[in-house]
């Protein structure tokens, strides 16, 4: 441990990282903007457990009895929905907040596996679409870089209202990270501190959110499976008007997803962690009579085939990853250790995306760091990745005894804390006690 | 979110077409809002001394006699589907408060002279169609169709909300303070019935008027006291008002001509009004109380 | 001319028609009868077709559009000729709220009034109003022209980028890092190419012309309030 002398006692209100961060607002006058999502210990799907086969269910073989794990989304109006092999999917990033090497290893990793690639706040670019077989394209409040050509050659349409890490918030790319070719893309001076909307500029609501999608889908011949993209906050309600405005699909991104910048008290004061809201948003759905019948895409904090599993189990058809994309890429890599002590941070602990110094060349804007990933090598690596995820999420489907990912349900999870059983609405391990049932929503 | 509809009559002339008139207007926001539909109708006023009293149950076997005898002294009582339109003796206020005591199991809709409210969950050409809007007349009409943001789909949580004598309110937006505002009025004794932010406009209005503010007074104060986004359409006994938030993302468009004020969320509401070809055809300003009575011309009235 | 009337025709069967022309089919100019407010119409054309559009239109008319002339004999609804790219979108009467929102480029002229946020978030297009513009009219206008032949309404600009605003009548208050610039020589010539494409009879040194301190371009705590 540190050289602290014996006999202190360190204040839980105001500790060490409370007194920094009042100190550093006294010196710069200015909130404290950061990549990644909520750090803070929140519930999560490590409180649910599965129960796998016994006397009473069956186990499939592995490697030799299937475990299917393909996934259809847009089914409910589009003419062309999307059909992705594995049911995970890249997050809308932006090129701007993600070099192009980054942009590029997402989109080279994702179609080694046949699953699906998002833009981000910034608009399109052509390498994205050349290396993505499956594109997303997000519709943001700024509209940077928004163009009907664009449109019609996504694969999908990604409305934007929100993101976990700030719901009610808006984009944000600092001066640093605005080159000449993001600024093109996204309209603005280079080197300046973007500001952004954070409502729709022609609609607001979802009777008009309603209208708007009927633009998009008259723009595009009805072919394009709409996702509607909420934070989690208010998710039963979220859900239910995404559905009456007409979406397609609703992807749901809880308070431990990540972002390229944002005000840290927005991130772990805002919205709700993704585990309560993926219930809410499963109940909305199964109220209406929609559940697999408007896709839901859960994100926020997905990090391994059992989070996967457990998502599937708790009603999603599909999940989305970002941060753990980028920790796949090499983001927060020991072997970059030296150059983080010099940004003053360290492996594990990096999350100063804002700055564009990203010593991996991930989230930079500058040339030289972005040398440091190779792109076909990302490329790879995320591509073992999310093949790893897949085998995880099949291993534990077939213990539960499921020939397919998403014949998982929720009685085959169990809590083990009291928050979590209240949270996903299973019961206790051990017990038949689901605490807060007697309550509605 | 919802779609909101107003039709307002300047001369007796259209009276006999008035649910003809208005029933398309509200099918047409149909969109907007698919869980529920509502309108107040504005007709066939009673003598003074007397009240018209609308109550709603979902039991169609509901002992209505026995509701209405145990406010006071019943003139006469109609049925249509779930609701009751009784005319009884006494006044508004000693009404509402003795229905809501001897027969708190059936909802109150409308208390006043001439307002008769009809609110029921489902398609608004269904809700439209069980209360006989199309062949209905009166002078004036204000209508409603919701998809529910933040409370139940519910026949109390739909509109117009009454919490006043021939007032009525419906509202297009989503209002940001309206728990700590029901709380307070609460406390000066209005009664909710639901947890719907609409209706604690409506209740925020009649608390106003009680206090002796003119209708645009109370709409003035609403500006001030209301946090959200909003579009109200408000009816009284002889008029109505709009009212638009400051920063008016909700929409608005008003048609008027020699014969009546139209209002709605949607130009496509409008388009097979009477004379419309003719009609003058504007977007009610932000933060400006516009209302018209049989009274007067159209009244801006000072902000 | 080729005519498509709404009363007869779903919308979708008339906008895959207009989707459908070629850009050799565009001689003929094509006539869309009975809008009635419906919403959508005449949206993401990429041809350069001349479509007239008899009445009153809904949300979104014109979207997207792209070499297209598009002119509606009426008023228009919400988000008129939204994120336009290219071509001239033409209303004879009013525009609701959010006109021309975020456009890339191309022409729209709004003959009477524009309400609120008209030019919001623009990026490149030029808009010409015979009347006036509501309040946040040109919010976070990246680029482009705003010409207003009448009155601006309050908060004119707010966190405007490099778009540039020309109003010959009152502005009501300017929004955040909006402020009156000097009208120097290439402005005149500008604004009266501007008013010329838009068949505009106004006089160019009648107006002032109004655009950003550029103070907001890179955050200070001392500029807080702002944002």
């Amino acid at each position: 441990m540190e050289n602290v002398p014996p006999g202190l006692r360190e204040s839980a209100t105001f500790d060490r990282n409370v007194i920094h961060e009042i100190q550093r607002a006294a010196a710069t006058g200015v909130y404290d903007i950061r990549g990644w999502g909520a750090k803070r210990q929140l519930p999560t799907f490590d409180d649910l457990v599965f129960l796998g086969a016994s006397m009473s269910r069956y186990p499939l073989e592995g490697y030799r009895e299937k475990c299917a794990t393909d996934v259809w989304l847009g089914t409910r109006f589009s003419k062309k929905p999307l059909h992705l092999d594995i049911p995970v999917t890249i997050a809308g990033m932006s090129f701007g907040s993600l070099s192009g090497a980054a942009k590029e290893a997402l989109g080279r990793g994702a179609s080694a596996v046949g699953t699906s690639t998002t833009t981000g706040d910034g608009g399109m670019t052509d390498e994205e679409r050349g290396h993505s077989k499956h594109l997303v394209y997000q519709y943001l409040p700024s509209r940077y870089g928004m163009n009907p050509e664009d449109l019609r050659r996504a694969d999908a349409i990604e409305i934007v209202l929100g993101q976990g890490a700030k719901p009610g918030g808006g984009g944000m790319l600092l001066g640093q990270k605005i080159s000449d070719r993001v600024a093109g893309m996204r309209t603005l001076p280079a080197g300046i501190d973007q500001r952004s909307a954070c409502r729709h500029p022609d609609w607001t609501g979802p009777d008009d959110l309603e209208i708007k999608i009927l633009e998009l889908r008259e723009i595009t011949d009805w072919e394009k499976p709409i996702y509607i993209k909420v934070g989690a906050s208010r998710t039963y309600y979220d859900v239910m008007l995404a559905v009456k405005s007409g979406a397609d699909v609703v992807v749901l991104d809880g308070m431990q997803g990540g972002t390229g910048a944002t005000q840290d008290v927005f991130i772990e004061n805002v919205g709700i962690p993704t585990l309560p809201a993926l219930r809410q948003a499963v109940e909305a759905l199964t109220e209406l009579g929609l559940h697999r019948k408007v896709q839901l895409i859960v994100s926020g904090g997905i990090r391994s085939g059992a989070d996967v599993a457990k998502a599937l189990a708790m009603g999603a058809d599909a999940v989305s990853i970002g941060t753990a994309a980028l920790i796949a890429l090499g983001c927060n890599d020991p072997r970059f250790e030296a150059d983080y002590r010099k940004l003053g941070s360290a492996a594990g602990f990096y999350d100063d995306y804002q700055d564009g110094r990203d010593p991996a060349g991930i989230t930079t804007q500058d040339p030289e760091l972005e040398s440091h990933l190779d792109p076909i090598e990302g490329g790879r690596r995320l591509a073992n990745y999310l093949r790893v995820l897949t085998m995880e999420t099949q291993t534990l489907a077939r213990a539960c005894g499921k020939s397919h990912v998403h014949n998982l349900e929720p009685e085959d999870l169990v809590a083990l804390t009291i928050e979590s059983a209240a949270m996903v609405g299973v019961p206790l391990a051990g017990t038949n006690w689901i605490p807060g049932s007697g309550g509605r929503i | 979110m919802c779609g909101i509809a107003a039709f307002f009559t300047k001369s007796s002339a259209l009276e006999p077409h008035l649910g003809a008139i208005f029933a398309p207007m509200l099918d047409c926001l149909t969109g907007r809002g698919p869980d529920s539909a509502g309108f107040a109708i504005y007709r066939d006023p009673v003598p003074d001394g007397f009240v018209k009293v609308v109550a709603q149950h979902p039991d169609r076997t509901c002992d209505w006699e026995r509701v209405f005898e145990s406010a006071g002294v019943v003139d006469s009582i109609k049925r249509i589907g779930s609701h009751a339109v009784c005319v009884m003796q006494g006044d508004a206020d000693s009404i509402r408060q003795q229905i809501q005591t001897s027969a708190p199991e059936v909802a109150l809709m409308s208390v006043g002279g001439n307002i008769e409210i009809f609110k029921e969950v489902g398609l608004p050409c269904d809700v439209m169609r069980q209360f006989d809007l199309r062949s209905a007349r009166g002078s004036h009409a204000i209508g409603h169709t919701r998809m529910a943001t933040e409370s139940a789909v519910t026949t109390a949580g739909s509109h117009p909300f009454s919490t006043g004598s021939d007032l009525c309110l419906v509202h297009n937006g989503s209002l940001s303070n309206h728990n700590t505002l029901r709380r307070n009025l609460r406390r000066e004794g209005i009664v909710f019935s639901t947890d719907n932010d609409s209706e604690v406009a409506a209740g925020y209005l009649t608390w106003r008027l009680l206090c002796g503010d003119s209708l645009e007074s109370a709409l003035h104060a609403a500006l001030s006291d209301l946090d959200g986004f909003f579009t109200f359409a408000v009816g009284t006994g002889d008029g109505f008002a709009v009212l638009r938030d400051p920063i008016a993302c909700k929409p608005a468009v008003i048609a008027e001509t020699d014969d009546y004020v139209a209002m709605a969320s949607e130009y496509r509401s409008l388009a097979h009004l009477p004379g419309i070809d003719g009609a003058e055809i504007w977007e009610p300003e932000p933060a400006q109380v516009y209302s018209w009575s049989r009274k007067s011309e159209m009244h801006l009235a000072a902000v | 001319m080729k005519t498509l009337d709404l009363a007869i025709h779903p919308l979708r069967e008339v906008n895959q028609q207009l989707h459908d022309l070629m850009s050799d089919d565009c001689a003929h100019p094509v006539e869309i009868l009975n809008p009635k407010g419906a919403h959508a119409i005449a949206c993401g054309l990429r041809v350069p077709a001349h479509v007239s559009i008899r009445g009153h239109t809904g949300y979104y008319c014109a979207g997207m559009n792209e070499r297209a002339t598009v002119t509606v004999y009426g008023s228009a609804g919400t988000g008129l000729a939204e994120n336009m790219m290219s071509g001239t979108v033409r209303v004879t009467g009013d525009a609701s709220q959010s006109a021309g929102a975020t456009a890339h480029g191309g022409l729209l002229v709004i003959g009477g009034n524009a309400s609120a946020r008209c030019g919001i978030s623009l990026k490149g297009a030029d808009i010409v109003v015979g009347g006036s513009v509501g309040h946040m009219s040109a919010f976070m206008a990246q680029a482009g022209r705003l010409v207003v032949c009448g009155d601006a309404g309050e908060t004119l600009g707010d966190s405007i980028y490099e778009a540039r605003i020309y109003v010959r009548g009152r502005v009501a208050s300017l929004g955040a890092d909006c402020v009156e610039k000097e009208l120097r020589a290439e402005h005149l010539s500008e604004l009266t190419d501007l008013l010329r494409s838009a068949g505009m009879d106004a006089e160019p040194t009648d107006f002032r012309r109004y655009g950003s301190a550029r103070s907001l371009y890179h955050f200070h705590s001392e500029h807080s309030s702002a944002y």
